[in-house]
């Protein structure tokens, strides 16, 4: 089983039309995934890719039954682009954009709140069931399906953990990048409980990174619900206080947010924690074996 | 984004924050004559992205202009190292000269986001003047929060209850609360990531003024905000920040020798990480994103290249928006033109990772490449050696 996203899922694109947009939308095509058509304000009407493109959210889930989305809309209009997806009543929106204004993604927060939508996002590589559904700009051909749950504040840093995972011969269940701002939709603790839940999810990889508390929380988390095997890994232990590494979220500040510290909290969580980023398919395998 | 502390004050002031008589000087004859126009004695702060100025020096009284044009000689032109800076320090080339004030009292005033609640969050103190940091570990009783409901902000009720909170008598209520209730809206108006007045002082006539203050703003909100956008003072940044900034590259400059070009924030931090775990030291951060473009790599290659200390770098890309075809064609170009002669290790995956990988070796240059992080890393620290 998988996550979230699976062969049923029918996604439709916001900002369809665009240059990375495109791109990605076809890659996920390819790999499989039921990409039912897009939106693009003022292009309803057309089509792309041989797909049909609405004007309106609303529409283009009237017409093509879409119960998820993908968003590659610029960030000045990211934050309305995920409210419109949720407003139409859409059970998943997965939003690549990156840069989008921390006070847009506080309302954003809080408008998802009283409303069905799950967020994945933004500023993240969206979600993959292998062999089923990818929603979002990661390399499919890393994954295969398998019993290993992924979650990551990091993108390119997952794909890595992926890769050695497959490496060993060790697919994933779901793997999910949750974003690297300091506002996003579902956190650590909401996927590690989906992963928790999820019958043939046999062991999770968390990969975290410096800035907030969101590994302490979900090491807290773990530590009281979790009975599956946990690999994590928090990058940044080299880095300076005080400066914003790349994330909006990754940094330093008043003493709070080092990865010694989310290290230690994942240790007293009983987490496997990997010292350097290298060894965490090799420690996913030592995990598994010792089931 | 950083701002100087003037400017933040500026901004205070312009949503009813009362902060001390003051003007900017870049010149000893201004600030004799700002000091002439306030009336001695005044104070002369030196206008630097860093906190600890005033164990540093950078904090100084005049009791005549004829002094104040001193201080400022000495002042102007130097570099002010405080336990923030780093031992490089930071430039100084303006000055803050304010009216000084009799100060009886000393409070905290600041907000922030609180991610885990996803709400700002008003601060406050009666311990001010110190950093806010400590007075959390030390006496944590002692740092007053409410959470402000977004849409809202800080509520009236709010700011009395901090204010009632932090012991003050009747009469600083009003004024106090007021200045909190304009810290708020100067937050939310700017879209700041942090805004902190430390101290608030009451005067021995019962006012109170924002002695000090900081602004750091929203980085991703800075397009709706052109005027702010030009608060930037780029002197007071790493030059080589400074440049890659204008090609959307995020690099930080560090004080290792091993040159780092990674796509990712946290695949550029593990990087580091690692190449320290190898036992070598990274010289820099680089993220180079993920719709990198030739263009962009050949800059980044630049920058990375310039900083002198470094003597070998490690190239780890994991295509996924970044395709290794693009990044090997423009790491061969960029190679070529820049006629780089350090040992360059390679170290890639992802979307068309055999073509990159040909594209590197038929290129006639000497790159070595490397098949896994790990190896990648032990094997740029040795070559910098």
């Amino acid at each position: 089983m998988s996550i979230l996203v699976d062969e049923n899922t029918r996604v439709i694109v916001q900002g369809f039309t665009g240059k990375e947009a495109t791109f990605h939308a076809q890659q996920c095509i390819e790999y499989g995934t039921k990409i039912v058509g897009g939106v693009v304000p003022g292009k309803g009407g057309q089509t792309h890719l041989g797909l049909p493109v609405f004007d309106t959210v609303h529409e283009a889930v009237r017409q093509t039954g879409a119960n998820a989305s993908v968003i590659f809309v610029p960030a000045a209009f990211a934050a309305d682009a995920i409210m419109e997806a949720a407003d139409a009543g859409l059970e998943l929106v997965v939003c690549i954009t990156e840069g989008i204004p921390t006070l847009d993604m506080l309302r954003v927060w809080h408008y998802l709140k009283q409303r069905r939508t799950r967020l994945i996002g933004p500023n993240c590589p969206g979600i993959i069931s292998p062999g089923k559904c990818k929603i979002g700009i990661m390399p499919g051909h890393i994954h295969m399906p398998g019993p290993v749950g992924v979650v990551s504040r990091s993108g390119t840093l997952t794909y890595e953990a992926v890769h050695q995972l497959t490496m060993l011969g060790i697919g994933q269940s779901t793997c999910i990048g949750i974003g690297g701002d300091p506002i996003i939709g579902t956190d650590f603790v909401e996927a590690v409980k989906l992963f928790n839940q999820d019958p043939e999810t046999e062991a999770i990889v968390i990969i975290g990174e410096i800035g907030g508390t969101a590994e302490e929380q979900v090491s807290a988390y773990i530590r009281d619900h979790v009975k599956k095997p946990v690999v994590g890994f928090i990058a940044g232990q080299t880095a300076p206080p005080g400066r914003r590494m790349g994330h909006a979220g990754a940094i330093i500040s008043g003493g709070s947010g080092r990865a010694a510290d989310k290290m230690a909290a994942m240790r007293a969580a009983g987490i496997t924690v990997c010292e350097t980023p290298a060894e965490i398919g090799q420690r996913v395998k030592e995990v598994l074996g010792r089931r | 984004m950083k701002i100087h502390e003037h400017q933040a004050k500026e901004i205070l002031a312009r949503h009813g924050v009362p902060v001390p008589r003051g003007e900017v000087a870049y010149t000893p004859d201004q600030a004799r004559q700002i000091a002439e126009r306030i009336g001695c004695p005044v104070v002369l702060k030196a206008q630097v992205h860093a906190g600890g100025r005033g164990k540093a020096g950078g904090i100084r009284l005049a009791q005549t202009p004829d002094e104040a044009a001193e201080i400022a000689r000495q002042m102007l032109g130097t570099r002010l190292v405080t336990h923030q800076t780093g031992p490089e320090g930071k430039p100084v080339h303006r000055l803050l000269v304010e009216e000084t004030l009799p100060v009886e009292r000393e409070l905290y005033l600041g907000i922030t986001l609180d991610r885990s609640i996803a709400k700002n969050v008003f601060m406050a103190s009666s311990a001010g003047g110190v950093e806010i940091e400590e007075v959390a570990r030390e006496h944590p009783e002692l740092l007053l929060k409410e959470a402000l409901e977004p849409g809202l902000g800080l509520l009236p009720f709010q700011a009395r209850k901090l204010a009632y909170g932090m012991g003050l008598p009747q009469a600083l209520i009003r004024p106090v609360t007021t200045a909190m209730m304009g810290l708020a809206e100067a937050y939310h108006a700017v879209e700041a990531s942090l805004a902190e007045i430390n101290p608030l002082v009451i005067t021995t006539h019962g006012q109170v003024y924002a002695l000090d203050a900081k602004i750091n703003l929203d980085d991703n909100a800075l397009f709706r905000h052109p005027e702010l956008a030009q608060l930037r003072d780029v002197e007071q940044e790493e030059p080589l920040e400074v440049e890659a900034s204008k090609y959307r590259l995020n690099y930080i400059k560090l004080d290792g020798n091993i040159g780092c070009m990674v796509n990712g924030a946290g695949l550029a931090m593990a990087t580091m990480d690692i190449i320290k775990y190898a036992g070598g030291n990274p010289a820099n951060f680089l993220d180079v994103g993920g719709g990198a473009d030739v263009e962009q790599i050949r800059n980044a290659f630049r920058i990375l290249i310039s900083d002198p200390n470094v003597k070998a770098v490690l190239i780890n890309i994991f295509g996924g928006i970044l395709r290794c075809d693009r990044l090997a064609q423009g790491v061969v170009e960029a190679a070529r033109d820049l006629d780089i002669r350090i040992p360059i290790v390679v170290r890639m995956e992802g979307t068309n990772v055999e073509l990159g990988r040909k594209i590197l070796q038929e290129s006639g240059l000497n790159f070595t490449v490397a098949e896994d992080m790990k190896t990648a890393a032990e094997m740029v620290v040795r070559l910098a050696q």
